[in-house]
């Protein structure tokens, strides 16, 4: 390293040592210091660089695009203001998928029943209480994709459902699960509600499993039953995770895109906010309008995250 | 604090340069080098849509070939792209597209000159090719198709015989009796599947426009109208045949959960009747009926049900255009590809279709539809107007290339939310306003 120096045609080696020679505020040993200072920050680079380069750009570009008519292709952009905003929430088409959202976001409170519903027989003494437990949380593990097509073939007419109902004499109950626009929405946020109860049903568990036990007994001493448990223990200490699910359940219900992407690609009434904007960007070439809608989701999940932040602070949901 | 200051530059450079490095393998792509000679010679690449001939070594044959004609070619690298229309389009941003590719569809006239090289006079090469109005601009050609379709229907003989039905329908409602004949020959079957939940193949429909009055014109005088879809236009003639079929039960009875793979099948097998698909469907459906024990000859091609003054008509048209990449560095082997593929690959033969040359030949799948039907080849727009239609199509909101508003009448005619008059005044008054925002 010395050879360098010195062999470097700029500075003279006098003019090198010279900074050392005076006298360092930080004391002796300043090099070592800022060198291993140096090492986190020569360690973070490369991954901040990606970071940078493969996630803040595109979103930095995105919301540049969300104020231009770009279609996807032409090497010129045109600014256009909040035209794209302003769209997103007047045609009629557009808000549309709001409505389409709501099924979700109350579907969502049938798989929060059921998940506490669950939870709270599980808390209790069960028999092979993991086998059930490993079964309530299998589905959550199991890629969207693929519960959308194993759906499909379940649900589609002469299908597995079909065959079960007629197989045991309900054949007044059988129709077109997706085929009829009255409730193809239900059957399809059905479907998500099967796929996320077992999340629900784990995050509920896990709150009622830190409740002192003791509680219990002295409530049993007093004569409590079950019902009361319930009531007057589990529920008030689980709140804050009730409340959680709760907000998860919003920006859900407004992300939905797999299960209807794959059983009905987005027909008969179907469409959701996503597969809009998929629709938007990749068949309509208006990746101007798609990227403020992307803009838009962004800001609805960060609202709903800070909202949560308010709601339940960190260290609660730590506990669990 | 030199030499500090210095490992620190060098770390900051070396993050720099393997981050230049990984983007720099994710968007290689045309390379190699500059062929200057002016005869074909050196590597070019290839795009294609066509990944089962990649696979199946269609394209393998193809290349032995084209570097037999032409030794000095080192290498044909040929890249098949699955989702070609949005994969392609991506790397449209960059300039490696390969250097001979097929025209992806979202490519507006306009931007044309900007991706693709010239390939001559429009005039000029329409002593040779058919279909060029569709990638030319001002005169100037940009693609030439590999393959000409026609644009009818699919049909499955055997069913249509079993039915007694032998002549081609003539009009809408003859083509629904049709349709209810099959049924009532068959109960089982679907006599019309229109693959709803995949949704592109209801853009087929869009191309009987021009062929149900047999006009070249059409689309020009489409956008100066305020009401395509007024009684007798061919938009209210194809579409009221949609809503009818749909609302008279001919149809698949769950369209949410068709699956075109599958559909394949049940024609070939004669479970459903009819399918309404351009003539490049024609081999994918005797692959299906001949994979399923029956024989090429059961899959038929009819034409729209509908005469214009005695007489079937059908809009020909070309399939995929292939073009060059304006940043190509080997243009003249590129374009050598070109005409090769076009002249001596026999690919559109190969795919029943109609051969891009004017003096090409018909293949014998189509020959019978060619007797009887007149074939129309839409007029370019006139000078000033080429994106006219483009226009007043996106700003209508209808976008009559996408499947989502004839989903939209199928969704309305299984449940009445609308009637047939409601649907046509709403896609009128959809298209006026089309109209006057854009200013036609």
């Amino acid at each position: 390293m010395t050879t360098t120096t010195t062999g470097a045609p700029g500075p003279s080696p006098a003019d090198a040592d010279a900074p050392a020679a005076r006298p360092s505020p930080s004391g002796p040993g300043r090099g070592g210091g800022w060198r291993q200072r140096a090492v986190p920050y020569l360690f973070l680079t490369v991954p901040v660089g990606l970071l940078l380069l493969l996630t803040y750009l595109p979103v930095a570009n995105m919301f540049w695009y969300s104020v231009t008519d770009w279609d996807g292709l032409a090497r010129s952009k045109e600014f256009v203001g909040l035209d794209n905003y302003v769209e997103i929430f007047t045609d009629p088409d557009n808000v549309r998928v709001f409505y389409v959202s709501l099924y979700y976001f109350l579907a969502s409170f049938a798989q929060m029943a059921i998940a506490l519903y669950f939870a709270t027989i599980l808390s209790f003494r069960v028999r092979l209480k993991n086998l059930w437990k490993g079964i309530l949380f299998f589905p959550y593990l199991i890629n969207g994709v693929a519960i959308g097509l194993i759906f499909l073939n379940f649900l589609k007419p002469g299908g597995g459902l079909d065959t079960v109902l007629l197989a045991t004499g309900l054949d007044s109950l059988v129709r077109q699960w997706t085929g009829d626009p009255d409730i193809a929405n239900v059957t399809l946020a059905a479907v998500s509600v099967w796929r996320y109860t077992g999340l629900n049903f784990v995050m509920f568990l896990g709150a009622i499993q830190s409740i002192n036990s003791e509680i219990y007994e002295a409530a049993e001493i007093d004569g409590a039953g079950r019902w009361h448990e319930f009531w007057h223990i589990i529920l008030p200490s689980i709140r804050p995770i009730v409340g959680l699910s709760f907000i998860l359940a919003i920006s859900g219900s407004l992300s939905v895109f797999e299960i209807p992407y794959v059983m009905t690609n987005g027909g008969n009434g179907t469409e959701t906010f996503v597969i809009r904007t998929i629709w938007m960007a990749f068949n309509r070439n208006m990746v101007g309008l798609a990227s403020a809608m992307a803009v838009v989701l962004l800001a609805i999940v960060l609202v709903v995250t800070w909202v949560q932040r308010r709601v339940v602070p960190e260290e609660e949901v730590d506990l669990t | 604090m030199f030499l500090h200051q210095r490992r620190a530059r060098l770390a900051t450079a070396s993050t720099a340069v393997a981050v230049f490095a990984l983007t720099a393998a994710c968007s290689g792509g045309s390379g190699g080098e500059e062929n200057t000679s002016g005869e074909p010679g050196g590597s070019i690449t290839v795009l294609t849509w066509r990944t089962d001939l990649v696979e199946d070594g269609t394209f393998d044959d193809y290349v032995e070939q084209f570097t037999t004609k032409y030794p000095a070619v080192t290498e044909v690298k040929v890249e098949g792209i699955t989702d070609y229309e949005g994969e392609v389009k991506t790397r449209m941003s960059t300039d490696a597209y390969g250097d001979v590719l097929a025209i992806p569809g979202s490519v507006t006239p306009d931007q044309l000159g900007d991706f693709f090289e010239p390939l001559g006079d429009l005039a000029e090469l329409e002593k040779e090719y058919r279909w060029l109005n569709d990638k030319s601009f001002e005169g100037t050609s940009y693609g030439i198709p590999v393959v000409g379709n026609v644009q009818g229907l699919v049909y499955n003989t055997k069913v249509w015989e079993a039915a007694g039905l032998t002549d081609f329908p003539t009009t809408p409602e003859e083509f629904l009796e049709d349709l209810a004949a099959l049924k009532a020959a068959d109960p089982g079957i679907d006599p019309l599947y229109t693959n709803y939940k995949d949704g592109w193949p209801l853009t087929a429909w869009e191309y009987y426009r021009g062929g149900v009055s047999g006009d070249p014109d059409y689309v020009n005088e489409m956008v100066t109208w305020d009401d395509p879809w007024a009684d007798g236009r061919d938009h209210e003639v194809i579409d009221g045949l949609l809503y009818d079929v749909v609302a008279q039960k001919l149809t698949e009875a769950d369209p949410t959960t068709t699956n075109w793979e599958q559909s394949k099948q049940l024609l070939g097998t004669g479970k459903i009747g009819v399918m309404l698909l351009g003539s490049w469907a024609i081999p994918q459906m005797q692959q299906a009926a001949v994979d399923a024990g029956g024989s090429a000859e059961d899959i038929g091609y009819m034409p729209f049900p509908a005469q214009a003054n005695g007489t079937f008509h059908a809009t020909a048209g070309g399939d995929y255009n292939l073009g060059i990449n304006v940043s190509s560095k080997n243009k003249v082997t590129a374009r050598a590809w070109i005409d090769w593929f076009n002249h001596e690959s026999g690919y559109s033969e190969s795919q029943v279709g109609l051969s891009p040359l004017i003096d090409g030949a018909t293949p014998a799948a189509l020959a019978d539809f060619v007797d009887q039907v007149e074939l129309v080849q839409m007029n370019p727009a006139p000078e000033g107007k080429e994106s006219l239609f483009a226009d007043v199509d996106t700003a209508s909101g209808i976008v009559t290339t996408d499947p989502k508003f004839r989903q939209k009448i199928i969704d309305d005619a299984r449940s009445g939310a609308r009637t047939k008059q409601q649907v046509f005044d709403d896609l009128n008054e959809a298209w006026a306003k089309g109209r006057a925002d854009v200013g036609a």
